[in-house]
């Protein structure tokens, strides 16, 4: 080895933080809502002042008690869930899960979800006046519920409407949350970027089904489910590809991301920051994984600063 | 300690046709492990089968540090575990869950065993030997080929009584009937099992038979408790997925995360479908 390189052999360690929509990330790994509960779930796994953010489990104004059993398929390389957003209340959430997460230094971005636009409206009043809330990711696209969910995530104009009600209601960073179940997501994102959106959070998972052929029905208690895992990423990054490319916003790709490669791929797709979701359950430090990852990839390749990364795949 | 482990396989043995005891280095899981707590086992080395399997916890040699599974090959991830060798590595979580309590030492102690159920019950037994406390164990099967452990359940000090629902061997019925018959007849000897403080009960096996020995013990008026399975996503009260019916809520039902407050649950608590 030459001399010239001992001397430039001074480490420099590549920037990792990112800015989502004014919220400020250390690095730009995240979890994708409904895969990491709360946060104390994870807590004997991974010290959670190492994430960039968390995303929590999606909260609705009243306590409810999800779908019944079974709530979970696995798929060729992924899984269908039917959950149905069990989940505490938005004020037992308040009182009783975000205090914890206080504890940390951790932007926390808490996902909402109503039935109506004014469901979504009062959500984002209460959390913008609870200590510790950092942005609100807005889900209008949870294929698992009866009411609002996913019918306000293919609807561009419903979808800028409950946009609008969020960010009247708000001075918080606000991301949307779309579905990939839409004819054109760049339709939507573009709606929800003109009603005042500040980020988005893509992909919310594929509306899927399994059917038991030895009883002869249906596997989910709930019939139909959404569809994640490594299985769908391909759906992510294409998504993210086309919307980074129509609409200035800040992107939280997300999507079948189990590895650091897959999140880089995000990235270069255009994602500013990216989200592990079902990777969680089958490696609770899938978070920690991906991060060292991304930060060797950045460290290997000579990238001082992970903005480089972002959108470089639509360069070439 | 890290509740993440590659564990070596130290040996694998067939037991019957499609039921294998694994034995596997890990000598953190096998000296903290409380019986009917459960491991969450990477079946694959790739992307798919992806989830991990919820496998109960069926033994452990403290003094060789292995924790042993006992399994029944239901799918694909069970027959991808089957094929695994001395010195192959597997992806542990664990050991996770709310086991089952460890009774009184001068309990009557019942133990009602369904199938594959025999695989948490008998570290529970395994356990029980260790504070010397004698059960007498329900064993029930299918058929005699299905019926596991008999004589080193005896060899633990336990009392074993079988059954088999074809009549091969033991009893011929449901280990519910033969547990039933059993506290009957206790009654007419004037042998008080019925609201006795001091009895308890631990069941494992299939739903529908769970559900029967839960009826049973809550007429009879003595407590129980009740190792469930459920589909589990993460195996650490994320996911949601694996929600248990319970007592409790508004509407009388509440649902609970099988793999954080279960697998086991007390029988009264509950609500069956």
């Amino acid at each position: 080895m030459s001399g010239a390189i001992d001397n430039r052999s001074i480490e420099i360690r590549p920037n990792l933080s990112v800015n989502v929509g004014g919220i400020l990330m250390k690095n730009p790994v995240t979890t994708a809502s409904g895969t990491f509960g709360f946060g104390p779930e994870y807590t004997p796994y991974l010290d959670l002042n190492r994430l960039g953010a968390i995303v929590v489990k999606g909260i609705t104004l009243l306590p409810r008690d999800g779908n019944p059993t079974p709530r979970l398929a696995e798929t060729p390389a992924g899984i269908l869930n039917s959950i149905g957003l069990q989940n505490p209340g938005v004020d037992r959430f308040i009182l009783e899960a975000l205090p914890f997460l206080a504890n940390y230094d951790l932007p926390v971005i808490v996902n909402i979800a109503g039935d109506t636009a004014d469901d979504y409206a009062l959500l984002a009043e209460k959390l913008s006046r609870a200590p510790g809330v950092a942005g609100l990711e807005v889900n209008i696209s949870c294929p698992n519920v009866k009411k609002g969910g996913m019918q306000f995530g293919s609807d561009p104009s419903m979808a800028a409407e409950v946009t609008r009600a969020v960010k009247a209601s708000t001075d918080l960073p606000v991301i949307i949350k779309l579905s990939p179940n839409v004819t054109s997501i760049i339709a939507v994102a573009e709606k929800v970027a003109e009603a005042g959106a500040d980020a988005l959070s893509m992909i919310n998972t594929l509306l899927g089904m399994a059917i038991d052929i030895k009883k002869r029905r249906p596997v989910l208690g709930n019939v139909l489910g959404g569809l994640s895992g490594p299985a769908i990423k391909p759906v992510g990054v294409r998504a993210v590809w086309q919307v980074y490319r129509e609409v200035k916003l800040p992107i939280i790709g997300m999507g079948g991301i189990t590895t650091a490669e897959d999140a880089i791929e995000f990235i270069l797709a255009g994602a500013t920051a990216v989200a592990v979701g079902t990777a969680n359950f089958i490696n609770p430090r899938a978070t920690m994984d991906v991060l060292e990852g991304i930060e060797n990839y950045l460290n290997e390749n000579g990238i001082e600063d992970i903005n480089e990364l972002i959108g470089l795949a639509q360069k070439a | 300690m890290s509740l993440v482990a590659d564990a070596k396989v130290a040996k694998q043995m067939k037991i019957a046709t499609g039921y294998y005891r694994l034995y596997l280095a890990a000598p953190e899981i096998a000296e903290t492990a409380r019986p009917g707590q459960f491991l969450h086992v990477r079946c694959s080395h790739t992307l798919d089968p992806l989830l991990r399997r919820p496998v109960s916890i069926h033994a452990v040699d403290r003094e060789k540090g292995e924790v042993i599974l006992f399994y029944r090959v239901a799918g694909r991830g069970t027959a991808l575990l089957s094929e695994n060798k001395r010195g192959d590595k597997i992806s542990l979580l664990g050991p996770l869950g709310h086991g089952f309590s460890i009774p009184k030492r001068h309990a009557r102690v019942f133990v009602v065993a369904g199938g594959i159920g025999i695989a948490p019950l008998y570290f529970l037994l395994q356990e029980m030997a260790a504070f010397g406390i004698k059960a007498e164990v329900f064993l029930g099967a299918a058929t005699k080929k299905q019926l596991f452990f008999d004589k080193e359940i005896e060899n633990f000090g336990h009392r074993v009584i079988s059954s088999t629902d074809d009549g091969s061997a033991g009893y011929h019925g449901t280990v519910t009937d033969l547990f039933e018959e059993y506290v009957q007849k206790a009654d007419k000897s004037g042998d008080v099992i019925r609201r006795n403080n001091d009895a308890g009960v631990y069941g494992c096996g299939p739903y529908g038979m769970l559900k029967r020995l839960s009826e049973i013990i809550i007429t009879a008026g003595i407590s129980g408790e009740v190792s469930l399975e459920e589909r589990m996503g993460c195996g650490v009260g994320a996911c949601l997925s694996c929600a248990c019916r319970t007592r409790g809520g508004e509407n009388g039902v509440r649902y609970r995360r099988t793999c954080v407050e279960g697998p086991v649950f007390p029988a009264e608590e509950v609500v069956w479908e």
